[in-house]
């Protein structure tokens, strides 16, 4: 019961929905950067919605079945192939033992979930199979798949092929994108000015944009009210005393570059943040490709929280649609 | 001290106990994560101090942002008549400074440094008003270090010197990061010691490398069987200077699991250091070396 790896693409992961619980330690939760795409892909295939899937950014991996399954992929648009055979998106299939899924280049988003009937069954580390690179964790021994693995999967049902979520449920990003912030944490130590730009201004995704965080570029540099520095935090304007980072949470190390961290955080360090997205939009995060025009949007905690019901709200939906 | 509660988008509270690092701040802000801890808060998932400051995430489907705020700030009362006082162990970390691997790695990225004809200890040495590179690391390894942080990657410490404000040593961090930094470096950066735990970017100046394994996901290192990660808050350091021999020696300890460091159990009383620090670092030692 596995499936071999035949070509890895760019970088594929296996993740679930992560490991709290290690923070404190500097291990970040990791998992699905796009939840909502994982648990429509799991549920699509019968497995719980927390099962272990693979997470394959901007490119497919190549892979052949050593048994029958039922497969979706969910999230970016990147048609998926059975020996050739083209299959739909967000829709239940077969594969058969013997057989190769295959991709074709990706279309829109960034990052497909393949859920597997049985789940990926790689040995969990703090009870968890996501995959964190830089410390070793979970996946295929705590890295990125590679050409010649052979990765176990669960014992699983197998649900019948064509099951599919409906059009209207499915979630991309738009353009612009819009990725609405709560401003707060180290907000105070940037001038007015500074504040209305970051909101005003249209900034894009950088090449520098990964499960850690994704670093956009383009707005105007952030100034800073005079203070004198405290003691231990660095001479630069933008130095703290190291302190915590939330999931979400925006730096702009040097005042030019905001970085939004994600699944992979740093778990803190010494630059001032501004706020944090929203838990509502970091799905979205995950789906943006380098270059995606994007506005940052000023919210308070009522329109967050209703922000996050709604969402809620959208997987509930994919849960009766499917049930 | 000022305390300074934020949201952190609709799932953190992150608390500044202090804008500038200081033991009382820490203190204060482990007295607060651990009160937090006791209180069992319904739908807290994470609690991290960190120097001067701590974080909760929380999952808002349980509790309500206001009213989880509202908790912290009861705990805080609570918090601030904590004893001063904890029962922590003390650990003697084996260094060699000026390691060949560091320098190897530093040289690599000397247009990031503000210094790009010298090394990130002759740096510090001089804008700490030192005369040499060895008189800065006696300074280094010559007073006990508490860890003051665990994070930013898997298992990292932060350490804070136990010595008065005028004897801290600060330096500032790299003018840009670096890509690479050799695992276990003893680092340094803003006033604050750190052992990079695995090897990645960094931003913290350089001076010597420890031969000790402190994060180990296999767990197969002999003092890591029981968990992964080596230091916890609140842990004491003492710095051992080793030379290459010594680190050859030990790094085969290690790697054939039969290394041991040496641990002590110790009481930390706050109160009673600030009145005696030099008097209350010797007791310390004499509790890390059983004299």
């Amino acid at each position: 019961m596995a499936f071999k790896v035949l070509n890895p693409g760019l970088f594929t992961t296996v993740q679930d929905l992560g490991r709290p619980g290690y923070f404190h330690l500097g291990i970040p939760i990791s998992g699905a950067m796009d939840r909502f795409a994982l648990r429509a892909a799991n549920l699509l295939v019968g497995n719980d919605e927390g099962a272990a899937a693979l997470e394959s950014v901007f490119m497919g991996p190549q892979l052949e079945f050593e048994v029958d399954a039922t497969v979706a992929v969910t999230g970016a648009d990147m048609p998926a192939r059975v020996d050739g055979e083209a299959k739909p998106g967000w829709t239940a299939f077969k594969v058969r033992a013997g057989q190769v899924l295959t991709f074709d280049y990706l279309k829109g988003g960034a990052r497909i979930y393949i859920a597997i009937s049985g789940g990926v069954d790689t040995p969990p580390s703090l009870d968890s199979r996501s995959t964190y690179p830089i410390g070793a964790l979970g996946g295929v021994e705590g890295r990125p798949l590679a050409i010649g693995d052979i990765v176990p999967l669960g014992n699983g049902v197998g649900i019948k092929e064509g099951r599919s979520v409906p059009e209207n449920l499915r979630r991309l990003p738009g353009s612009p994108v819009e990725l609405r912030v709560l401003p707060g944490l180290y907000w105070r130590l940037i001038t007015e000015e500074a504040g209305r730009n970051f909101f005003g201004d249209e900034w894009t995704v950088a090449p520098e944009a990964d499960r850690m965080g994704y670093r956009f570029r383009g707005g105007r540099p952030i100034q800073f009210e005079e203070r004198k520095q405290p003691f231990g935090a660095g001479s630069d304007p933008s130095n703290i005393v190291d302190g915590c980072y939330p999931y979400g949470s925006i730096q702009v190390p040097g005042g030019t570059e905001p970085i939004v961290l994600h699944r992979d955080a740093v778990s803190g360090g010494g630059y001032f943040t501004l706020g944090a997205v929203i838990s509502a939009d970091m799905d979205l995060i995950g789906q943006l490709q380098p270059h995606t025009p994007t506005r940052f949007v000023k919210v308070d905690m009522k329109t967050a929280l209703t922000a996050r019901h709604d969402r809620q709200s959208l997987l509930g939906k994919v849960r009766a649609s499917l049930s | 001290m000022k305390t300074r509660y934020s949201f952190g988008g609709d799932e953190h509270i992150f608390v500044v106990m202090d804008e500038e690092m200081s033991l009382d701040a820490f203190f204060k802000s482990l007295s607060m994560t651990n009160a937090v801890r006791a209180a069992q808060i319904d739908g807290v998932t994470e609690i991290c101090p960190s120097n001067a400051s701590f974080q909760v995430k929380f999952d808002p489907d349980k509790i309500a942002p206001d009213d989880m705020l509202a908790e912290l700030k009861t705990l805080e009362t609570a918090a601030e008549s904590a004893e001063r006082r904890m029962n922590t162990r003390i650990i003697e970390v084996p260094v060699f400074y000026q390691d060949p691997w560091t320098h190897e790695t530093l040289m690599r990225f000397r247009e990031r440094h503000q210094d790009p004809n010298g090394t990130d200890l002759d740096y510090a040495a001089r804008i700490n008003g030192f005369d040499s590179a060895a008189e800065f690391i006696t300074a280094h390894h010559s007073s006990p270090w508490f860890v003051s942080m665990v994070g930013f990657v898997a298992g990292l410490p932060f350490l804070y010197q136990l010595v008065e404000r005028a004897r801290q040593l600060e330096v500032p961090k790299y003018l840009r990061p670096r890509t690479d930094t050799p695992k276990q470096t003893v680092g340094y950066g803003g006033c604050f010691s750190c052992v990079y735990s695995v090897r990645g970017a960094g931003g913290y100046q350089m001076f010597g490398i420890t031969p000790m394994t402190i994060y180990d996901p296999t767990q197969t290192t002999s003092y890591l069987r029981d968990f992964l990660v080596f230091f916890n808050p609140g842990d004491i350091v003492k710095w051992k200077p080793i030379d290459r021999e010594e680190y050859d020696s030990i790094l085969a300890d290690v790697e054939s699991n039969r290394y041991e460091p040496l641990v002590k159990e110790v009481e930390f009383d706050l109160t009673a250091f600030n009145a005696d620090i030099d008097g209350y670092n010797a007791k310390l030692m004499e509790a890390l070396h059983g004299v």
